[in-house]
């Protein structure tokens, strides 16, 4: 068993010092405009102390605890890819002197961050964007170095929300791996500590640094209680058996056209989605047109663009980009990548404008299952095909 | 994770997505809307060593970048050639590039076709318009060794007589004794001499020997559907047919996500694809 210690709520300040002291630039919740969000930290006064949230399908809201608490709330719209895998990067420039075309590729300084206050469906969605960007025949030295820059403190969730279902994803609700640092958060009357779990040397180093002392078993038992009591507070459940098969094989169900009328095309799920990683290139060049940029943005599979061939979009229709959408996060995720995309944060239906839920779709489509065969049916026959050529 | 704990600014290692000068030595135009550009290295690196089937993405200067896929032949170890259609904006720029000027290339990328595989052999090469461009480096290579392969055929099937690409390449194959090249158009003026149909419709004319054939096609989506199925009636399995698909594509190295189809990344999975694999995945509308 790993040793734990004891950090009294009056000395977390010294952690962020810590950090800071590091070089590191310290990230964490934030409340800003009736949201909790991330974002730069000067002290722990900066916390959404004292602070809750409420969700549901399409509903979000802050709400007063009854106590002082860093961390009495669940994950907001935002997530560390904006952070490792930030909305817009500049790859290159190019300059062009008459016939001649110069690219310089994008110099960059490994910035030093600190997450403060990492869930553990976040740290499982963090290690799924490395399979995307680390993991293949190609890196992205960019996200690389943010990434082996990052020092991750995770903070196991005290309270899950109505949108939760990390248990269902085992992603959560404890971190169980890829932190530098663990905290559970403890309240009891006038007692306010953290449980602190060391994942890296560094973790460790840094954690020797602030004042704090051995935990007592009880305490560590009070931890596991709380994590406990946050897996059986889940406000959503996924039934995750087969879920590829069962997607593959329901392609044309009739499920998919009930979402459509209801699906905006928005992309709000995609952007507050931890894991969804697609991206657009934009070239921009100055006016005399001497100079040019690539950027790279992020990009949503629920634009008409997203599939654009010469020709027209592949996917034209809402329905077939919500079910490309739901498909790719809880199924082709799993070919592609060895794992679910999804880790149930519950962000795509807390910020879903018109509360489509995947889950209630997952289980709807689970209790109509069609069985197709669409995925080896010959349909040679009369199909148009998906070309718009 | 600081896997790094004393880097303050690091070089970037080289980014996958970063382009490499190259100098368009000669523009040659096929058909009304089609052009070949040859291709140097313009920083003396030299081309990157390709595979059949194989593309690059192509960056013209302000305008964008694009998937081409590369129709020179892979022995040429000095000039990267390739064929496009001026369809979007950067490929009309690219039909509009002289000689001398530069643009960005990056690659290759994809699965390559399956030559080596094919060897000992019936060879049967299916293309629909530009569709040849990408197939173009087989028939080099199968003609440069073309002991090493059975009977060898190419069908190809344009619109109209004026779309045909390489055309005193194609009769100089067609002269070969050891290579059957078979030309169709959709329709065309009087004068023409050759067949009119669609290319499926020589498929059961040319001579090969099913059990032992591969094939490769490229051509517009339903064109190899429908190209496979006469394949399949004929006898050839559906595991030695090859086709190579197409999608929108902005990184080529499997970080934008646009050329998803289903599982498939179609930059790194494919292009070049086993019929068997991908077939399921085409018969879904607008997956």
């Amino acid at each position: 068993m790993p040793e734990h210690s004891i950090l009294q709520r009056a000395h977390f300040e010294q952690l962020l010092g810590a950090l800071k002291t590091r070089g590191y630039r310290v990230i964490g919740p934030t409340v800003r405009d009736g949201a909790i969000v991330y974002d730069d930290l000067n002290s722990t006064d900066d916390l959404p102390v004292g602070w809750t949230d409420e969700q549901e399908g399409g509903t979000y809201r802050l709400k007063r605890r009854g106590d002082a608490a860093l961390f009495g709330y669940v994950v907001g719209p935002h997530s560390w890819k904006r952070f490792l895998h930030p909305p817009a990067v500049r790859l290159w420039q190019a300059n062009r002197t008459g016939k001649n075309i110069q690219i310089e590729e994008e110099k960059h300084a490994a910035p030093k961050m600190a997450f403060l206050g990492v869930r553990a469906c976040e740290l499982h969605a963090i290690s799924i964007q490395d399979k995307v960007f680390l993991g293949g025949s190609f890196v992205d030295p960019l996200y690389k170095a943010r990434r082996e820059g990052a020092f991750l403190v995770a903070v196991n969730c005290g309270q899950a929300g109505n949108t939760c279902f990390c248990a269902s994803m085992n992603a959560g609700p404890k971190a169980d791996f890829g932190f530098d640092l663990a905290l559970t958060e403890i309240i009891e009357g006038s007692e306010h500590y953290f449980l602190a779990e060391a994942g890296t040397p560094l973790g460790e180093e840094i954690l020797q640094e602030l004042e704090h002392r051995p935990a007592e078993n009880i305490e560590v038992e009070k931890a596991g209680s709380i994590h406990e009591k946050t897996a059986q507070q889940m406000g959503r459940t996924v039934d995750t058996t087969g879920i590829k098969d069962l997607l593959y094989a329901n392609m044309e169900h009739p499920r998919w056209d009930d979402v459509a009328s209801r699906c905006l095309a928005c992309s709000n799920c995609t952007m507050v989605c931890p894991t969804c990683f697609c991206t657009t290139v934009e070239d921009v060049t100055d006016l005399k047109g001497d100079h040019a940029e690539r950027w790279q943005k992020w990009d949503s599979c629920f634009t008409a663009d997203f599939s654009y061939i010469h020709g027209g979009s592949v996917r034209s229709s809402t329905k077939s980009r919500y079910r490309q959408w739901m498909t790719h996060k809880l199924a082709s995720w799993i070919d592609q990548f060895g794992s679910s995309g999804c880790v149930g944060c519950g962000r795509c239906i807390t910020w879903c404008p018109v509360a489509i839920d995947l889950t209630e779709e997952v289980r709807v489509i689970r209790a109509t299952d069609i069985r197709t065969k669409s995925m080896a049916k010959e349909t040679d026959d009369g199909n148009t095909g998906t070309n718009p050529r | 994770m600081n896997l790094m704990p004393e880097n303050e600014v690091m070089p970037a290692a080289p980014h996958p997505m970063a382009p490499l000068p190259f100098r368009v030595q000669r523009v040659r135009r096929e058909t009304r809307d089609t052009f070949t550009l040859e291709l140097q290295s313009a920083n003396g690196a030299g081309r990157p060593s390709f595979l059949a089937g194989q593309f690059n993405m192509v960056y013209v200067f302000g305008a964008g970048e694009v998937p081409m896929s590369i129709t020179g032949d892979p022995a040429d170890q000095d000039t990267i050639i390739h064929t496009t259609r001026s369809v979007g904006m950067v490929s009309q720029a690219i039909c509009k590039l002289k000689s001398g000027d530069m643009v960005g290339l990056r690659g290759p990328f994809g699965t390559p076709w399956p030559v080596e595989e094919a060897a000992g052999k019936d060879v049967v090469v299916v293309a629909g318009g530009i569709g040849l461009a990408p197939l173009r480096p087989v028939v080099y290579q199968l003609l440069a060794d073309r002991a090493k392969f059975g009977k060898v055929v190419l069908i190809y099937g344009t619109r109209t007589p004026a779309d045909i690409l390489y055309q005193k390449e194609l009769a100089k194959w067609r002269s070969r004794l050891d290579f059957r090249v078979a030309v169709t158009v959709d329709r065309a003026p009087a004068a023409w001499r050759g067949s009119v149909g669609v290319v499926t419709t020589l498929i059961p004319k040319v001579s090969f020997d099913p059990q032992r054939t591969v094939a490769m096609v490229c051509g517009p989506e339903v064109m190899m559907r429908f190209v496979a199925r006469e394949l399949e009636a004929r006898g050839v399995e559906k595991n030695r047919i090859y086709i190579s698909m197409e999608r929108n594509m902005k990184c080529a190295v499997g970080f934008c996500g646009h050329c998803q189809l289903g599982p498939q990344f179609i930059c790194k999975d494919g292009a070049v694809f086993r019929y068997d694999r991908i077939r399921p995945l085409l018969g879904i509308r607008e997956l």
